[in-house]
């Protein structure tokens, strides 16, 4: 009844390709925005429950959005390419440990030339797209395979990135410094003069980052490129008959998904963290990435923050319940349960909308059209 | 009928961002973070329950720190980092005055936590481990890697290896090599053998092992290659166990093998059997066995069923080392009282008290830990606070100490402190404070 779009005519052709056609649509997401950039830091400010304390903002709305973000660039590459990667851990490092460069200053000696290059540090927010940029950069290079390759196979290459840039930012010291740890210091959060420490400006930071680059993901897949992308995802050989060239195509994918990742590497890293080790954009991460995207629905801008919320927030989640209700019960009995109703969820999910998410979404839009006789 | 559904519902989604407004306004809360699962449980289990024992023998026997009872709060982070700052951030606000202080036995996570305990003003113990660069109070005013850093640990190690072979001028053209976990912790003592390296002409190989410990073949064949005289072990968890079984694959000598402190514990050795018969480690001052205080806690917790252990567990190494974690904690606590009141105190508070820690023999002796640790004294510019060890080695059933003390030598590691810490004040822009002007 309230989600009925009849009456709501399109009189202009750019009324007609509206990134949201329907008014009920435009209407849900501005308030949803309207909460996220005014409300959330309103209740926070005023202390009201539960925005008030650190611990919502720190510990779960911060790594929810960039993780967001990051599945953002995985949905790219593997639902709307259709390139399977498990190296996207490493294009997040990738991101984070040259922004961290960059951020710091970079100096690379070239002896046998009898000079060196030498950059001073820059600005935070130059530091962190230059970190996408390298990571898109480090993208295309191991995208070229895909040109070969498909499938499984291609999924084994991105996962050789994986291991190579794992390897690249433990042993090489350069990237980090010459900490003698290992572990790096993120630069002060600087942004334009003014500098980012609260949780509140952190999550407004991030917001910012995730809302730009979700409505540049959203515009870029329902165009040009995009469609080019879907053609070539759903079938290669018929895109490539109707003059759609694969190298430009997955190539650009590559690079899109890979710049939007080490974005989100670089924020993990200076906004979430603070202080890393590349242990926290280990395989581990590549596959929680790959999961969200899958759980919340391949080819959906939507499906990633859903995806997101699933696999960061619902383990938390399980993880309080127990104490906040007063169940006496280990912490290591807490964690095994954790991680059994956590993945029986998940194989009860996959079985009952092997689409995820974003497929149980529309479906109830749909359903919500034809209120209050669904069929 | 649904309103008490929603309340509920409000009720588990408030995370446990909150203290419960019922809890008792007289008590000090203490969060433990601490793994029983994962690929390092095997050595997080018994640690842990030796904390959660003493604070809880604190609880029974004394009613509780003069009156102030402690309010424990354990949090699972299976070692990862992402996983341990959530727990932080979960605890920290816990309780009347918020967390005294967090332990969150994972050089990793130090790391992640040091920017932000000094933000919140809750100090950061990290009892033989953690960042060796913190041991300088003066720019690291919230940490506290009381009884030992990793370069104080090199530094004994080596002058181990030095009394083995017979001084330290013979040690000039010796072979000696790391085998590491590769994270923060097992990077941690590198530069520091380095230098150690340079001064006494021995021949340093680092040999990274990645997490989790389990896949050492190509390491232990470099090893059996280059012929090391001496193969330092800086493991954790079932790296431990593994690197004692590989060693004895290769026939590389175990009483060759010394682990740091954190290698040397029972569950390292038992799985290898008589393989690790030979085999040495460091001990943080403390080693197996019971003490006066053991028999209180067997007392006052495990004869009323509190006990977090398998009672034969009791008196192992790690759990002795989690009992005297969670003491030095306490007395912090307890000295921060004299100043600022029998009462909760802040995290600020009880730096205040951990910085001035003054433990003798007469007081160990009253706290039950005589013959487990030597007197210790904390200051502003020195967080450390005492730097002794021994070796232990096992024989196959329990640990054996086989050697005196050894104080690591200041004039080696304070250089490398002094830099690494200044590096830090001028990167995070941090003024040292002036110890002179401390009290």
């Amino acid at each position: 009844m309230l989600y009925r779009e009849a009456g709501q005519f399109k009189t202009t052709y750019a009324e007609d390709m509206a990134i949201f056609p329907i008014r009920q649509d435009r209407i849900a997401l501005a308030i949803l925005l309207g909460i996220a950039f005014i409300g959330v830091p309103l209740l926070a400010d005023f202390d009201i429950w539960p925005f008030g304390s650190d611990y919502l903002l720190r510990a779960i709305l911060l790594p929810f959005l960039i993780l967001a973000l990051a599945a953002i660039g995985v949905n790219i590459l593997v639902g709307y390419c259709g390139q399977i990667t498990l190296g996207s851990g490493a294009f997040m490092a990738i991101g984070a440990y040259s922004a961290y460069k960059f951020g710091t200053g970079v100096h690379i000696p070239l002896a046998w030339l009898g000079f060196a290059i030498s950059i001073p540090p820059l600005p935070v927010p130059t530091s962190i797209l230059l970190g996408g940029l390298m990571a898109a950069i480090a993208g295309i290079l191991f995208g070229i395979p895909s040109l070969r390759i498909k499938g499984l196979y291609l999924a084994v290459a991105t996962l050789a990135a994986q291991f190579f840039f794992d390897w690249v930012f433990l042993r090489v010291p350069w990237f980090t410094n010459y900490a003698p740890s290992g572990s790096v210091n993120a630069p002060a959060l600087n942004f334009f003069g003014l500098h980012v420490g609260t949780p509140i400006e952190r999550y407004l930071l991030c917001l910012i980052f995730v809302t730009v680059f979700a409505v540049l993901a959203k515009n870029l897949v329902r165009g040009n490129l995009g469609r080019q992308w879907m053609a070539i995802r759903d079938m290669d050989i018929a895109a490539e008959l109707i003059g759609i060239r694969p190298l430009y195509a997955k190539l650009t994918a590559f690079a899109v998904s890979s710049f939007i990742i080490g974005v989100a590497g670089a924020l993990w890293a200076f906004v979430y963290l603070g202080s890393w080790e590349p242990l926290a954009f280990s395989i581990d991460r590549s596959l929680q990435l790959l999961f969200m995207v899958i759980i919340g629905g391949l080819g959906s801008i939507m499906g990633s923050f859903v995806g997101a919320a699933f696999i960061l927030i619902l383990p938390i989640m399980l993880n309080l319940i127990p104490t906040q209700l007063g169940v006496p019960l280990s912490t290591e009995t807490i964690t095994h349960l954790e991680f059994i109703i956590f993945g029986s969820l998940i194989c009860y999910l996959l079985i009952k909308e092997p689409h995820g998410f974003a497929r149980l979404i529309s479906i109830g839009k749909e359903k919500l059209r034809l209120w209050p006789f669904p069929y | 009928m649904l309103r008490n559904k929603l309340m509920l519902a409000a009720a588990i989604l408030s995370g446990g961002a909150f203290a419960s407004p019922a809890a008792a306004q007289n008590e000090q809360f203490v969060p433990i973070l601490s793994y029983r699962t994962g690929a390092y449980a095997v050595n997080g289990v018994p640690y842990a329950n030796g904390v959660a024992d003493y604070y809880n023998l604190i609880n029974e026997r004394d009613g509780g720190i003069n009156g102030v009872k402690l309010l424990v709060e354990e949090c699972e982070t299976g070692y990862a980092t992402d996983k341990g700052v959530e727990c932080y951030e979960r605890l920290k606000g816990k309780g009347p005055t918020g967390a005294a202080f967090i332990n969150p036995l994972s050089t990793g996570i130090t790391f992640a936590l040091t920017e932000k305990t000094a933000t919140d003003k809750i100090p950061i113990i990290t009892m033989g481990y953690g960042r060796a660069d913190s041991k300088n109070g003066a720019v690291f005013a919230y940490n506290f890697p009381l009884l030992g850093t990793y370069w104080s640990a090199a530094d004994i190690a080596i002058q181990h290896v030095a009394k083995e072979v017979g001084g330290a001028d013979k040690l000039k053209g010796k072979k000696i090599s790391l085998l590491y976990h590769d994270s923060p912790y097992g990077k941690e003592p590198i530069p520091m053998l380095q230098v150690l390296a340079k001064k006494y002409g021995f021949e340093f190989t680092p040999i990274p092992v990645t997490h989790p410990g389990v896949e050492q073949k190509s390491q232990w064949l470099s090893i059996r290659q280059n012929r090391p005289d001496y193969v330092l072990v800086w493991g954790w968890g079932v790296m431990n166990g593994t690197a004692v079984k590989e060693a004895a694959a290769v026939a590389f000598p175990r009483d060759k093998m010394i682990g740091v402190w954190w290698s040397g514990a029972e569950p390292d050795v038992q799985p290898a059997g008589d393989q690790a018969v030979g085999y040495k480690a460091l001990m943080l001052q403390h080693g197996a066995g019971k003490f006066p205080v053991h028999a209180d806690i067997e007392k006052y917790v495990y004869a009323k069923g509190k006990g977090a252990s398998e009672p034969d567990k009791v008196g192992e190494v790690l759990y002795n080392r989690g009992m005297v974690n969670a003491m030095l904690g306490v007395e912090g606590i307890r000295k921060a009282q004299e100043k600022f009141g029998k009462k909760p105190l802040t995290g600020e508070q009880v730096r205040w008290g951990l910085e001035n820690l003054n433990l003798s023999e007469a007081r160990l002796k009253e706290l039950g830990f005589e013959g487990m640790l030597k007197p210790i004294k904390i200051s502003c510019s020195d967080h450390e606070g005492a730097r002794d060890g021994r070796v232990q080695q096992w024989d196959g059933k329990g640990w054996k100490v086989i050697s005196d003390w050894y104080t690591a030598n200041q004039s080696d590691t304070e250089p490398l402190v002094e830099e690494v810490s200044a590096k830090y004040a001028a990167d995070k822009k941090i003024q040292p404070r002036d110890c002179s002007k401390e009290s």
